[in-house]
C-alpha cells in the first residue's frame, strides 16, 4: 500500500492574492514537514488558479498542484468535495490543512466524511508528536473557555486553521518547486446546487480584519444610535468598530461587524471593548489584539480579566470625556 | 414539506466563564451547579428556520436529539415553541461518541423517519463548536447540502438559502432533499407560547434506541470514535488591568487618554 506523505495546503485566493491564513498556513506546514522530514506542498484549485502557484512555492511550497476548471471558478461544495477528495487520492497527503474560512467550514467537514478520516477544525496550534509522528491539533471548544488537543491514526490527517493563528512565513522570490496540474475530471451533473447571486456588503473605511484601532460595543451600548459614538471614535482614531452578537442580533449594527467566535477575526493594535461583558465567544476574535481597553459598569465584566486598561464606570459618561480628550491630544 | 431538526443539549454557553471548571482526570466539563444545560442556540436558529417554513406553507417538523442524560424539559422546547414531534436517541451506548459516531446514528434515524424534504442542523454545536455533524448527515445520506444559512425558500422543489460569506452572502439553489446549517443572522428564535409549553408537556417523545435503528455498533460510541480526545484544559489568564481610578467617569475617561498616549498606545 502506499504511503500518506506530506503536508498539503488548500490555497484560498481573495483580490487577487494568496489569502493571508493561507500564507500562515504555509508557514505552519513549513514546520510541520521540516519535524517529519517529509515535503510542503499546495493545492490551487479553481477556475484559472496558476498564476497563484510560484507565490506558493515563494512562500515555501516545494510543489503546487493546480486543478483548473470553468465549473470550479466559485465555489461549489459538490465540485470542491469531489475535487480534493481525487486530490487526496493521487497525492495522498500525510497531513491535509483549510483555513477556517467560509470555504473551510464548508469543504472541509464534507470531505473529511468523504475520505472517512476525521478533521479538526479551527485549530489555533499544530505540532507533531516526537513519539508517534502524529498531528497534534489543537482548538478552542466551548466557545473558547477551554482548548482541547485532538489526534487521530486515520489519514489524511486534516485541521482547519483560525486565521491570524499562525505566523507567515518570509517570501522568497527566488524559491523554485515544481508546479504540477491536476484533471478536475468533473462531469456538471455532480454539481447539484446552483450559485444565484453573491452579494459582497460594501465596507466604507477600513475593514476590521485591516484596523489598527477597533472600538467595539456590546449589549450595554442599548441601541443603533449608540453606535455613533462608538464611530466617532474609530473615525478619528482611523480605526473601524465592532461589535459582540447581541448588537448583531438585535440588528442595530450591520452582520458584518461581529468579532467573535462565528464572526471576524481581528487583531489590532487597540482595541477598546465598550460595554461588553467579554463572553469567551466575543474573546474567541480579539484575543489577539495587543491593548485591550475595557469600560464597563460592572467591576466582574470578564472583559476586565483581559484587558490590560480599565475603567469601571457608565460608557456614555467616559466615553464622550474620552473622546474629547484624544481630540485635544491629536490637536496638540 | 418534511422538516427534521436535529438538536443538541449542551451546558449553557451563556453561564458566566468563572463557573466553567473542567476535570483534568477524566478530560471532561464538570457541569456548573445551578445552571441547567439548554438546547445549544444555533440549533434553536434551526428549529426558527423550520418553523418560518412551517408558518408560510404548512409542513410537520420532527426534532430529533441523541445523548444521554437528556433532560425532558430542556429537549422538549422544539415541541413548545411548534415542532409536531420529538425522537429521541437516548442510551448509554452514544457516551463517549464524536462528530461521526453523532452524524451516523442520526443519519440511521433520518433514513427511519423515512420521508424527508429538509433537514436542518444549527451551523454548529455550543460545546465542541465544530460544525461537523450536519455535512457528515449529508454526506452520508448523499444529500446536497448549504451551509451557514441566513434566509431558507423552498418551492417547487427546490429550496433557496441565502448563505452567510465573510464580506455578504450568496444566494444558493439546491434540489430538495437537501441538508442545511442555519445561523444566527437567520433571526432570534422565537419564544414558546404558554398554549406550545401545555402541549409539549403532554407529548411523549419516540424514543429509539441503536437497535431500532440497524446500527452497526461498531460505528456506536467509543468504537465509532473518529478524533482522539488527548488533553482538555483550560488556558492560563493572568489578569493585570491597570484600573483608571478618579472621581467621576468623565475625568476617568480623559485619564484613559493621557494613560494611552503615554504607553505610546494613541
Amino acid at each position: 500500500m502506499a504511503e500518506y506523505k506530506g503536508v498539503m495546503v488548500f490555497g484560498e485566493t481573495v483580490e487577487g492574492k494568496l489569502s493571508p491564513v493561507t500564507a500562515e498556513m504555509l508557514g505552519a506546514g513549513k514546520r510541520l514537514a521540516k519535524d517529519l522530514g517529509q515535503e510542503l506542498c499546495a493545492i490551487l484549485v479553481g477556475g484559472d488558479v496558476s498564476g497563484f502557484a510560484q507565490e506558493a512555492v515563494a512562500l515555501g511550497a516545494d510543489k503546487a498542484y493546480v486543478v483548473n476548471d470553468p465549473l470550479l471558478k466559485d465555489y461549489q461544495t459538490d465540485a470542491y468535495v469531489t475535487v480534493m477528495e481525487k486530490v487526496v487520492k493521487e497525492v495522498m497527503p500525510r497531513i491535509l490543512l483549510l483555513g477556517q474560512t467560509t470555504i473551510g467550514r464548508d469543504l472541509a467537514p464534507r470531505l473529511a466524511f468523504r475520505l472517512g478520516t476525521a478533521v479538526s477544525m479551527d485549530c489555533i496550534d499544530l505540532a507533531i508528536d516526537p513519539g508517534s509522528k502524529l498531528l497534534l491539533q489543537t482548538r478552542p471548544v466551548y466557545g473558547g473557555n477551554a482548548q482541547a488537543v485532538f489526534t487521530t491514526e486515520l489519514y489524511p490527517q486534516m485541521a482547519t486553521v483560525r486565521a491570524k493563528a499562525m505566523s507567515a512565513p518570509e517570501r522568497d522570490a527566488s524559491r523554485q518547486g515544481q508546479i504540477i496540474n491536476i484533471e478536475a475530471g468533473l462531469s456538471p451533473s455532480a454539481v447539484r446546487t446552483r450559485i444565484v447571486q453573491k452579494v459582497t456588503e460594501k465596507v466604507e473605511g477600513i475593514k476590521l480584519e485591516e484596523a489598527e484601532v477597533i472600538v467595539a460595543g456590546g449589549r450595554g451600548i442599548g441601541d443603533a444610535n449608540g453606535f455613533k459614538q462608538l464611530e466617532e471614535v474609530a473615525k478619528l482614531l482611523h480605526g473601524a468598530v465592532g461589535a459582540t452578537r447581541p448588537p448583531c442580533d438585535n440588528k442595530w449594527v450591520p452582520d458584518s461587524w461581529q468579532i467573535g467566535l462565528t464572526g471576524k477575526i481581528v487583531s489590532p493594535n487597540l482595541y477598546i471593548a465598550v460595554a461588553l461583558s467579554g463572553a469567551s465567544q466575543h474573546m474567541s476574535g480579539c484575543s489577539g489584539a495587543k491593548n485591550i481597553v475595557a469600560i464597563n459598569k460592572d467591576p466582574e465584566a470578564n472583559i476586565f480579566k483581559e484587558a490590560r486598561f480599565g475603567i469601571v464606570g457608565d460608557w456614555k459618561k467616559v466615553l464622550p470625556a474620552f473622546t474629547q480628550k484624544v481630540k485635544e491630544l491629536l490637536a496638540a | 414539506m418534511n422538516m427534521i431538526v436535529c438538536i443538541k443539549q449542551v451546558p449553557d454557553p451563556e453561564a458566566p466563564p468563572a463557573s466553567f471548571k473542567i476535570d483534568p482526570a477524566t478530560n471532561k466539563v464538570i457541569p456548573p451547579k445551578g445552571v441547567s444545560p439548554v438546547i445549544s442556540p444555533f440549533d434553536e436558529n434551526a428549529v426558527e428556520a423550520a418553523l418560518k417554513i412551517k408558518d408560510a406553507q404548512g409542513g410537520k417538523i420532527t426534532a430529533i436529539s441523541l445523548g444521554h442524560n437528556l433532560l425532558r424539559d430542556v429537549v422538549k422546547k422544539p415541541l413548545s415553541m411548534g415542532a409536531d414531534e420529538l425522537v429521541l436517541l437516548e442510551d448509554e451506548a452514544f457516551a463517549e461518541g464524536d462528530s461521526w459516531t453523532t452524524a451516523y446514528a442520526l443519519a440511521m434515524a433520518i433514513k427511519k423517519i423515512g420521508s424527508y424534504d429538509l433537514i436542518f442542523c444549527g451551523r454548529q454545536a455550543a460545546d465542541w463548536d465544530s460544525g461537523l455533524v450536519g455535512l457528515g448527515i449529508a454526506e452520508i445520506l448523499g444529500l446536497p447540502s448549504v451551509t451557514l444559512a441566513r434566509k431558507i425558500t423552498p418551492g417547487n422543489g427546490k429550496v433557496t438559502v441565502e448563505r452567510v460569506t465573510a464580506d455578504g452572502y450568496e444566494v444558493i439553489e439546491t434540489p430538495l432533499p437537501a441538508v442545511i446549517t442555519v445561523s444566527n443572522e437567520l433571526g432570534e428564535p422565537r419564544y414558546p407560547t404558554i398554549k406550545g409549553i401545555m402541549a409539549a408537556k403532554k407529548k411523549e417523545p419516540i424514543a429509539w434506541k441503536p437497535a431500532d435503528l440497524g446500527m452497526e455498533t461498531a460505528k456506536i460510541g467509543p468504537a465509532g470514535q473518529h478524533a482522539k480526545l488527548m488533553k482538555l484544559f483550560q488556558p492560563v489568564r493572568e489578569s493585570k488591568c491597570e484600573l483608571i481610578q478618579a472621581d467621576t467617569p468623565e475625568e476617568s475617561g480623559a485619564k484613559l487618554a493621557l494613560r494611552l498616549k503615554e504607553a505610546k498606545i494613541l
